[in-house]
């Protein structure tokens, strides 16, 4: 018995060491964010990379997102003659939770797994240790751009992701199963409330995208220089992303909706 | 050079999709325009029940929106609902005699108040109170234990 | 103990002896259980090849990470230029690595970016040169290893004696002082390897550099070296020109120099008894 609860508590030692340590890197790179701003070149080359290669994978689930909750809800609410709400339905379940979350998961397994392996490639193969001996560090110039690209990026592509679904669950809705088009709009623009739901689901993802990019550079970083390390890193990195996030959402929902 | 263009471009695009999504969301979705643009005057209503009227709601006539609920706070002293709402300002002509009603949108849509336009000559000005009010409760639950014939009643 | 017989030292007769750029002194370092360095003391002359050898396993990569201040020892001194490294603020450390130049063993190049932008960037990095005169630089720097040609080219199209060229090609980018070659002959065909040995030889003759070789290859390095250590166990056992190597007689020395399978570096891992683990009677 005391056995069992020693493993826990070494576990859980083990845990909150990786949290505090995860929160003085985060803190190394927040005092490298002013001076990263004097080079947007490499900004905006971390945008591209995780922004724009995660366009495709972002618009395509959100497009069938939106068609697949139009569909649901139609089935739904067919039954009370109230298929008209199904605009309301889709708008507020992409833009205050469908739209940040899923996109954070889809981030983190897109652009979350290539940022943690390409650190961690770079720590392998001597990389990190050579900048460090040119006198540049590596916080700096190689994980500093790579945490505000993904910071940027995360807001931007849960708009474009609540933006597609909306698409997805007009045409599903309004073009393919009849339902009268002025009534789903005008139901969603009463229903829909800029703060409390737009900007809540905007505020939640670039929540998200600190901690989806923070956790890939993290876990990059601070890898094993060898390829069971890294390929450990880029896993540990889904996962650990996939908890934070969900975890994250539950814990900001209740403090908006206490708000409200 | 060429790479780090086509990276820029990308980029650029990118973040101006993201921006047509975010402005996409928040005009086309989204009551926005309810916060701008606040040129009206005040009405205040009191209701025994206001039901889960929310702020921003729509004040309609006739169906079409004329307004919006700008606060709903409780008269501890009536123990009554106390509504305010702000009516555009091209309204000018509403019948001082109208009564206001909480009405909800379809079965499972959000509530509004209907103003039915009375038969008085003077219209309403600004501060004016609406005299004849109606709780939609009762109605509400009718309607709700006749359509749903089940054990738990929604909360509407 | 100061050997001044190589040919190429003989040049540099103007060297005040005694004019050492790294200095250390009772150097201790463990990692984890196991003691690394247990004494060491040892001297880089200015402007010459220093070759530090010894065989694998005895920390020569962790010596020169120690010089460069990316692990702090545990007691003792490393020196250089008079100051001590273990001591220096990171600011001041960061001013230090700018003047040495370090070879890593499989180049380190920034996979990202082709051949001229990696021998760009420490000069981007540190200066606000014009782009006319970082070109002219890293041209200059790339002619001098031989490959001005494969400017173009991505790391990953290098064979591994082109990286380590383009890599030698960034350490001098900011004309050091001093550079540190770590292991620069592993995995070279014959033809890369004599090309890396003439360029260590003359870049560090031609630009007037320090340089420290750290090697296992004693062929290679007998050839351009003008001192030589040879580290085990912790402490240097032997040191002066490869000929006195050669020469010396002591157990760990010969058996180094001419590559015996067994002697005082035993060809076994400590282990339990052979027979009592085979048949199964070990803890």
């Amino acid at each position: 018995m005391t056995r069992i609860l020693r493993d826990v508590w070494y576990s859980l030692q083990e845990w909150l060491q990786t949290f505090g340590a995860c929160q003085l890197f985060l803190i190394r790179i927040l005092a490298g964010c002013p001076a990263a701003f004097l080079r947007p070149r490499l900004i905006i080359k971390q945008v591209h990379d995780s922004g724009v290669l995660s366009l495709a994978i972002i618009g395509i689930s959100g497009f069938f997102v939106g068609m697949v909750l139009s569909l649901q809800a139609y089935n739904s609410l067919t039954r009370f003659g109230a298929t008209e709400s199904i605009g309301v339905l889709a708008a507020l379940a992409l833009t205050r939770e469908l739209g940040p979350v899923v996109t954070a998961l889809l981030f983190a397994g897109r652009a979350g797994t290539a940022l943690a392996s390409e650190i961690g490639l770079m720590r392998a193969t001597d990389q990190l240790s050579g900048m460090e001996m040119m006198a540049v560090d590596p916080v700096r110039r190689v994980v500093v751009p790579r945490f505000i690209g993904g910071v940027i990026a995360m807001p931007l592509l849960a708009a474009i992701f609540s933006a597609m679904g909306l698409f997805g669950a007009w045409l599903e809705g309004v073009v393919l199963l009849n339902v009268d088009e002025g009534a789903f709009w005008q139901q969603m623009q009463d229903q829909v409330d800029v703060f409390d739901d737009v900007l809540a689901g905007i505020l939640k993802s670039f929540a998200f995208g600190v901690a989806a990019s923070l956790l890939a550079v993290f876990e990059g970083y601070n890898s094993i220089p060898t390829a069971e390390g890294v390929s450990r890193a880029t896993t540990r990195t889904v996962v650990l992303t996939a908890l934070s996030v969900l975890v994250l959402n539950f814990m900001l929902t209740a403090v908006l909706i206490g708000e409200v | 050079m060429q790479q780090t263009r086509a990276v820029e471009f990308g980029t650029g695009l990118f973040v101006f999709l993201g921006i047509v999504a975010l402005f996409f969301l928040t005009t086309r979705v989204t009551n926005f325009d309810s916060y701008e643009g606040e040129e009206g005057y005040t009405l205040t209503a009191r209701f025994d029940n206001v039901g889960s009227l929310k702020l921003r709601a729509p004040v309609a006539m006739s169906g079409v929106k004329i307004g919006r609920v700008t606060s709903v706070v409780f008269d501890d002293e009536m123990l009554e609902a106390v509504v305010e709402m702000r009516i555009d300002s091209s309204y000018d002509k509403i019948p001082n005699d109208s009564d206001a009603s909480i009405l909800t949108q379809g079965i499972l849509g959000g509530q509004y108040i209907g103003l039915e336009p009375g038969g008085s000559m003077d219209f309403f000005k600004d501060q004016d109170e609406i005299q004849f009010t109606q709780s939609a409760l009762v109605l509400e639950k009718l309607i709700s234990k006749y359509l749903f014939s089940q054990a738990d009643k929604p909360e509407e | 103990m100061e050997a001044n017989t190589n040919a190429a030292g003989a040049r540099q007769v103007g060297t005040v002896v005694g004019d050492n750029i790294v200095v250390i002194r009772d150097l201790h370092y463990s990692r984890g259980h196991r003691k690394i360095f247990d004494g060491l003391n040892l001297e880089v002359p200015r402007g010459r090849v220093t070759a530090i050898m010894g065989p694998s396993g005895t920390g020569k990569t962790t010596l020169l990470r120690l010089i460069t201040g990316q692990i702090l020892p545990d007691q003792g001194s490393i020196l250089v230029e008079g100051r001590d490294v273990a001591k220096m603020r990171r600011r001041e450390l960061y001013q230090y690595r700018k003047r040495i130049g370090m070879l890593f063993q499989n180049g380190a190049l920034l996979t990202d970016i082709n051949v001229y932008e990696n021998v760009a960037f420490p000069l981007r990095e540190h200066t606000d040169l014009a782009e006319r005169l970082i070109r002219h630089i890293v041209l200059t720097k790339l002619h001098a290893v031989g490959l001005r040609g494969a400017w173009q080219m991505m790391p990953s199209e290098l064979s591994g004696g082109m990286a380590r060229r383009v890599a030698l090609a960034r350490a001098i980018a900011m004309d050091p002082d001093l550079i540190l070659y770590d292991e620069p002959f592993v995995g070279l065909d014959p033809i890369s390897m004599g090309v890396i040995v003439r360029l260590i030889r003359r870049m560090n003759d031609a630009l007037g550099l320090t340089s420290i070789v750290v090697s296992h290859d004693v062929d290679e390095i007998s050839s351009i070296a003008d001192r030589t250590y040879l580290i085990s166990d912790g402490k240097v056992v032997a040191s002066g020109s490869p000929e006195d190597l050669q020469e010396n007689c002591s157990a760990v020395v010969m058996q180094f120099m001419n590559g015996m399978a067994d002697g005082p570096v035993p060809f076994h891992y400590p282990a339990p008894d052979y027979d009592a683990q085979l048949l199964g009677r070990d803890g």
